[in-house]
């Protein structure tokens, strides 16, 4: 009987049997950043620790970085002290840290896979739950809390219970208009948001064999949103041509063998798996979400849907509506948007920005729209520009921004004002998520975004194309 | 410290897939200690704020019948989203000891068992009968007994479900991996050295 990627990464990651039961796990890649590790530095100060394999761990500042107006020291006290805090927890301890003048600096999910950080086969984690972006390389990755940040910091190593793996094979061709976007956030609405608590997502399937690495990482970004608190991708040819040249990538005859680890880490053909799901390309459209989880979407061309009962769902439905100001039963397309958002560790790579800006160019802004453009790193913002992706977005009346977090969550200055309607292509519409207690998300794909700028409502993109 | 049971009154949540952005906004995570978090759980629905006032109904957080509880009670897949270990140390802060429920996102269960903070899974309908039971009588305690497997108040006593392992923690108050995983670091090393991209392929 064959094996799983998962199992094989997990065995060979191995430790030992923890008196509790648990496996210990040795953790390839630690990713660090600014505000989930500043309580576990200073419990290792505290018991006069080291941190075990700085050559395993890397840091960087992404979620309460300005995108505006970087100057040191920001305006905002708090996040001054925090910045500060891990520069020196950084300096102090000997961490690898690609800091605010840096030109390696981006959200951690960004500059892990661009860097060349992040490898098939490795397992990583993060104070993150987004960690999971990293599957698609064919890594073992995942989110941790602070208490785990300490543990990895000290020993290198986490107590972990097994995990179960579901395969979901995404089969035939994606219609045009339909992205990587589109389909998980499918994925997330047909298993549920806590359909994959205790398992591992295999995305698998034609579609996803001929995504591209970014597709893939789109996909695997939001694992977590369905409850799976990893999701990855076998590495594969275009994996192999992703990792070539990268900084921290293996070079020469290394990379060679390297290669020949790689595949042999992949799942095989008779591997079994704990649960098999199958998702024909050919009945998805691009997705929106109407609600306050990232499950509560439905296809552009649809309908919101009708709080029916009182009970459980129903109430959840009505709670959900409430909050939106939408009306149950009513078209999706023609929601009125305030705010455009183009970011976020799930679409802000390069070829996020030029699929949005496809459908800016040559186009303008609606006038009662804000809309805004924040690459995920410092180099793809470079690169972009590279293209002239940033005077296209200009022309049309976007904001060109600084890499970093900004309003996928309101922890720096981007945030949504009252009860503004947000366009975003980040990952999480919960109430209050974009920074304002009464603020509302939409999340759809960066091409939709676009869509929604210009148009000044939910637009069903393929009709701009 | 061990932990057998836990005693006290509760406190409803109602409502499914409660996410950590709900129990803790991200503006409160710019703080580099967990301390005074207590301050801020759920405020963005609670009294005094915009989103609050405007749905009116009162918060269970801001009820006085549930003031000084230590048993939380909530439904299914409580805590998801954000791997923030500032939910569950908040909710410790407010003095929650304990929380039962339908099921728990997977980060937030493994954040709070490391912090000592044990989340039970109930069967939906007993989690259910519990809520009903304590807002019609805030006052009567609970005990959550992690040895004997159960959960009980006067009259009504249903199974509770933890995994083998987080009931061990609790029982021997092993709860703080960081020691238990640096005991043998030798092994550790062992390890490492043999995973082709620690060497260098
Ligand atoms: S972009 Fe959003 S989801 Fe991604 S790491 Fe930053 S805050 Fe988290």
């Amino acid at each position: 009987m064959g094996k799983t990627l998962l199992q094989k990464v997990w065995d060979l990651h191995t430790v030992r049997t923890l008196p509790s039961g648990q496996t210990q796990i040795f953790i390839g890649l630690h990713l660090v950043h600014e505000v989930t590790s500043p309580q576990a530095f200073d419990a290792l100060r505290k018991r006069g620790w080291k941190v075990a394999r700085l050559d395993r761990t890397f840091a960087t500042s992404d979620h309460i970085v300005p995108t505006r107006d970087r100057t040191r020291p920001f305006l905002d006290v708090m996040a001054e002290d925090m910045m500060a805090a891990l520069e020196r927890n950084c300096r102090d301890f000997g961490v690898p840290l690609a800091g605010l003048d840096d030109d390696r600096q981006g959200i951690v999910h960004v500059i892990g896979p661009e860097l060349g950080l992040t490898q098939p086969g490795m397992t990583i984690a993060c104070g993150d739950s987004h960690t999971s972006t990293h599957g698609a390389f064919g890594a073992v990755a995942f989110g941790i809390g602070t208490s785990q940040v300490r543990d990895v910091l000290a020993s290198q190593c986490l107590a972990l219970e097994p995990m179960k793996v579901r395969r979901i094979r995404v089969t035939g061709t994606l219609p045009r208009g339909v992205y990587a976007k589109d389909v998980i956030l499918t994925i997330i609405n047909r298993l549920g948001v806590g359909g994959g608590v205790g398992y591992a997502y295999e995305y698998a399937g034609d579609i996803v064999g001929r995504m591209s690495m970014d597709e893939r990482m789109t996909i695997c970004n939001m694992s977590i949103e369905g409850g799976a608190r990893v999701g990855y991708v076998n590495p594969d040819q275009r994996t192999f041509e992703y990792m070539k040249g990268r900084p921290f990538a293996p070079s020469g005859e290394a990379f060679e063998r390297a290669k020949t680890w790689w595949r042999s880490i992949a799942s095989d053909p008779d591997a079994r798996y704990d649960d098999d799901v199958e998702i024909r390309g050919e009945e998805l459209t691009p997705v929106v979400t109407w609600g306050v989880n990232p499950g509560q979407s439905v296809s552009v061309t649809g309908r919101v849907p009708v709080a029916n009962g009182s009970g459980g769902d129903g109430q959840a439905i009505a709670d959900a509506l409430a909050y939106m100001g939408l009306h149950g039963g009513e078209a999706i397309a023609g929601t009125r948007v305030d705010v455009a958002f183009i970011g976020s560790c799930t679409n802000s790579r390069l070829s996020d920005l030029r699929e949005a800006a496809r459908i800016v160019r040559g186009r303008r802004v609606a006038p009662h729209v804000k809309a805004f453009v924040v690459p995920g790193s410092a180099s793809v913002k470079q690169a972009a520009e590279r293209e002239g992706l940033d005077e296209i977005f200009r022309a049309a009346g976007f904001e060109w921004r600084s890499a970093g977090c900004s309003m996928c969550l309101g922890m720096n200055p981007d945030k949504l004002q009252g009860s503004q309607v947000c366009a975003s292509s980040s990952n999480r519409n919960f109430k209050g998520r974009q920074g304002s207690p009464t603020g509302r998300t939409l999340l759809m794909s960066p091409a939709m975004v676009a869509a929604a700028a210009v148009t000044g409502a939910v637009t069903d993109v393929r009709e701009l194309v | 410290m061990k932990m057998t049971r836990i005693e006290g009154t509760a406190l409803p949540m109602r409502g499914d897939d409660i996410d950590t952005d709900r129990i803790m906004p991200a503006r409160y995570l710019r703080a580099i200690t967990f301390e005074g978090l207590e301050g801020h759980l759920f405020e963005d629905e609670r009294a005094g704020s915009a989103a609050g006032a405007r749905t009116g109904a009162v918060h269970p957080f801001d009820n006085p019948a549930y003031r000084g509880a230590s048993i939380l009670l909530v439904n299914r897949n409580f805590g998801s989203g954000s791997s923030r270990e500032h939910a569950p140390q908040a909710l410790q802060r407010a003095g929650i000891r304990a929380i039962v429920g339908e099921s728990f996102a997977e980060i937030f269960f493994g954040n709070s068992l490391m912090i000592g903070l044990p989340c039970v899974t109930a069967a939906p309908d007993e989690v259910r009968e519990l809520m009903e039971r304590v807002e019609e009588r805030p006052d009567v305690h609970l005990r959550v007994d992690f040895e004997a497997g159960t959960c009980e108040m006067n009259g009504f006593r249903c199974a509770i479900r933890l995994p083998g392992h987080a009931r061990d923690a609790l029982l021997t108050g092993a709860w703080d991996t960081t020691g238990m995983l640096l005991e043998r670091y030798e092994e550790v090393d062992t390890v490492g050295a043999r995973l082709p991209y620690v060497a260098g392929f």
